[in-house]
């Protein structure tokens, strides 16, 4: 039988990624009600935009600066500004479609003007290992937790702790009050989708180096964030996070202890009975829907 | 009467011309190739070599005087489409058809260019494909019966391995190897600890290689395609599994290591084609290729090149272009490389289409792969 803790420190390295994107599914869910199925196309952009500055002369640091700031103009800005405002309008089902085909689209234009086939990605968290208590554990894995979990940290302390937080779950909660009070609402919505960029920009330059730049990587990351989001519960970002790392665990270990050929089955079986009997998620609360 | 007359007169000009097309115009290729999907790496190093040498064999006045002319398809690594793609190719008659690369596309896609009477010179090395008493067609590449045993061998001499640990894809390329190479180890006493299947297209090898490190084999044998092998000698490397990694050109080719970079240093393999053996032919067709690909292509690149000289190499044999007697001609033939260049090294084909030719044994040595012997070919 495989080593349970090398497993779980695997499963938890990928669930953390998984957290991270299902953290912005939540967020833009919340705020604006998007269902966005390219979430996980998403995922896989920015790793094209780095590389893209890469060969542009950039070195490495800088091209992540370039990718993170090319995907909040792309993936926040004009995701939100040409694709959710128009399609909202027409609800929530018009707008998850039209994401559906967003993904579609960003996947091929990456096979057309980057290239179908794989690319190495750098990366940046050392891959060499270290030993703990005697028992070799991968630094990478444990550098993409650390990294990841510092950065969903930092979004709940910014959301919780300061006063723009407080005003974006205010807009998130109940918009009319919230512009009542005065909360800039569109605004707040904006930096959700900003915010959002930055997770899956982050989460592409983790999960990039193990998984290899590849314009269909996303699909599967989208599926286990969307997994993730659900059984955490939709509405809540501490959900996310509980839904992300468990999915990442399980995985792994239906992969050791079930089969790879069922693998990608047992995530959603436990999605289904999640659903079945407690359909706002394992830590989410159940909530009056207005659409 | 008059429609009748006018349509029989066309279709008399119509048949004539396509007779005419036939005889004396441009020699017609068709190539249906993985150019995106899983299988991208390999159908586009396939078509990159076609490419290659139909310039090559264009700029020296073609085959018998008549140009080359080459059509490219995707099968999109899928077997349903290759399907597709193949007939489509066939409605328009080709001479022969060249490709596709997956094993399982060639299977289902062979039927079709025997039932047309057209030659099909594919990537396929599942064992299975040319025992299957088809007429047309013929590898690029050994296959795995001729392979698999010389790995096996190497397992055995050489590392002196008592257990090996078996990771493969489950697919008809990957299912075909592991049956072969199961049997040898069976052969020869060796013990499987962990026989490990694995999807295409996975992204996340850490459970597959948690198994093979509690497995604790003596050598673990890795059979996968080329983005799947660079994922999992990374992860090999992340969960620090110190065994040895024997495979086959998939595991060590130029892909491989550019993806895998430093982890795919140790890694040893049998490769039948691979642009550093230390044959200057082979080193003059990098040469060209890096020139105007600008990068180093893998064992697909010169396969794709070698069956666009089988054309000319069968056709030169024949003294006339003609589509019905190529595999004929093809069955038994050896053609030596100082007659035809393009062909690289010596080659034989036999009457099932599979090939005789010397073969190398590598390691990645420094993000490199170095010949460290060369098996010499057989007859």
């Amino acid at each position: 039988m495989a080593s349970l803790l090398d497993l779980l420190v695997a499963g938890l390295a990928t669930g953390a990624i998984y957290a991270l994107v299902a953290v912005g599914f939540t967020l833009l869910w919340q705020t604006s009600q998007t269902i966005n199925f390219a979430q996980g196309e998403f995922v896989m952009l920015p790793a094209f935009l780095m590389l893209a500055a890469m060969h542009a002369g950039a070195p490495f640091w800088l091209a992540i600066v370039i990718g993170i700031l090319l995907s909040m103009i792309l993936l926040g800005l004009a995701f939100k500004m040409l694709l959710v405002d128009p399609m909202l309008r027409h609800g929530v089902l018009p707008l998850a479609i039209a994401t559906m085909a967003l993904a579609i689209g960003m996947k091929e234009a990456v096979k057309q003007f980057f290239s179908a086939e794989a690319s190495p990605f750098p990366s940046i968290v050392p891959t060499n290992d270290i030993s703990v208590f005697g028992h070799v554990i991968s630094l990478q894995s444990l550098g993409v937790f650390v990294v990841a979990i510092l950065a969903v940290m930092g979004l709940t302390a910014l959301l919780n702790r300061t006063s723009l937080g407080h005003q974006m779950q205010a807009a998130a909660q109940n918009p009319t009050v919230a512009r009542i009070i005065g909360v800039p609402v569109e605004r707040m919505i904006l930096l959700t989708f900003l915010i959002n960029a930055v997770l899956v920009a982050l989460a592409s330059l983790l999960i990039t180096p193990i998984y290899l730049a590849k314009f269909s990587s996303g699909e599967v990351l989208g599926q286990a964030a969307f997994i993730a989001a659900i059984v955490g519960g939709f509405n809540q970002v501490r959900g996310a996070i509980a839904g992300g790392l468990l999915i990442g665990v399980l995985d792994n270990l239906s992969a050791a202890y079930v089969s790879t050929q069922y693998r990608a089955a047992v995530p959603l079986i436990f999605l289904i009975v999640i659903i079945l009997f407690r359909p706002q998620g394992l830590l989410g609360r159940s909530e009056e829907r207005t659409v | 009467m008059r429609p009748t007359i006018l349509a029989g007169a066309l279709f008399a000009i119509g048949s004539l011309s396509a007779a005419f097309a036939q005889s004396s115009g441009p020699i017609k290729l068709a190539d249906v190739a993985e150019l995106s999907g899983g299988g991208a790496t390999v159908g586009t190093n396939w078509k990159n070599g076609i490419d290659l040498a139909v310039e090559e064999i264009n700029a020296k006045g073609g085959i018998l005087g008549r140009k080359i002319e080459v059509t490219h398809a995707d099968s999109q690594s899928n077997p349903g489409v290759a399907r597709a793609q193949v007939q489509k190719a066939l409605d328009d008659e080709p001479y022969v058809l060249l490709g596709p690369g997956y094993s399982g596309s060639v299977k289902v896609t062979a039927p079709l260019a025997a039932d047309a009477g057209i030659t099909q010179i594919m990537g396929g090395e599942a064992a299975e494909l040319t025992q299957m008493g088809d007429k047309f067609l013929f590898r690029t590449s050994f296959g795995q019966q001729s392979s698999m045993p010389k790995v096996a061998k190497y397992i055995n001499d050489e590392l002196k391995a008592r257990s090996v640990a078996v990771v493969w894809v489950n697919n008809d390329f990957g299912r075909g190897g592991r049956d072969v190479i199961v049997k040898e180890f069976g052969r020869l006493g060796i013990t499987v600890v962990a026989d490990q299947s694995t999807e295409a297209g996975q992204s996340d090898f850490a459970a597959d290689v948690s198994k093979i490190k509690a497995a604790s084999p003596d050598a673990v044998f890795i059979y996968l395609n080329e983005e799947e092998s660079a994922r999992i000698l990374k992860e090999i490397k992340r969960q620090g599994v110190t065994a040895p990694l024997i495979g086959e050109t998939t595991l060590v080719g130029q892909k491989v290591i550019e993806l895998a970079g430093g982890a795919a240093n140790g890694a040893r393999g049998h490769v039948g084609l691979t642009t550093d053996a230390p044959v200057d032919l082979i080193k003059q067709f990098r040469d060209k290729f890096v020139k105007k690909y600008n990068y180093v292509p893998d064992h697909n690149g010169i396969k794709g090149y070698l069956a666009v000289y089988m054309v000319k190499a069968t056709t030169d044999k024949m003294g006339k272009v003609d589509p019905k007697a190529f595999a004929d001609t093809l069955h038994g033939l050896t053609i030596k490389a100082t007659e035809e260049p393009g062909m690289l090294m010596d080659v034989t084909f036999d009457e099932h289409g599979d090939i005789d030719r010397q073969g190398f044994l590598v390691e990645v040595v420094d993000g490199k792969q170095v010949v460290t012997q060369v098996l010499p070919k057989l007859h």
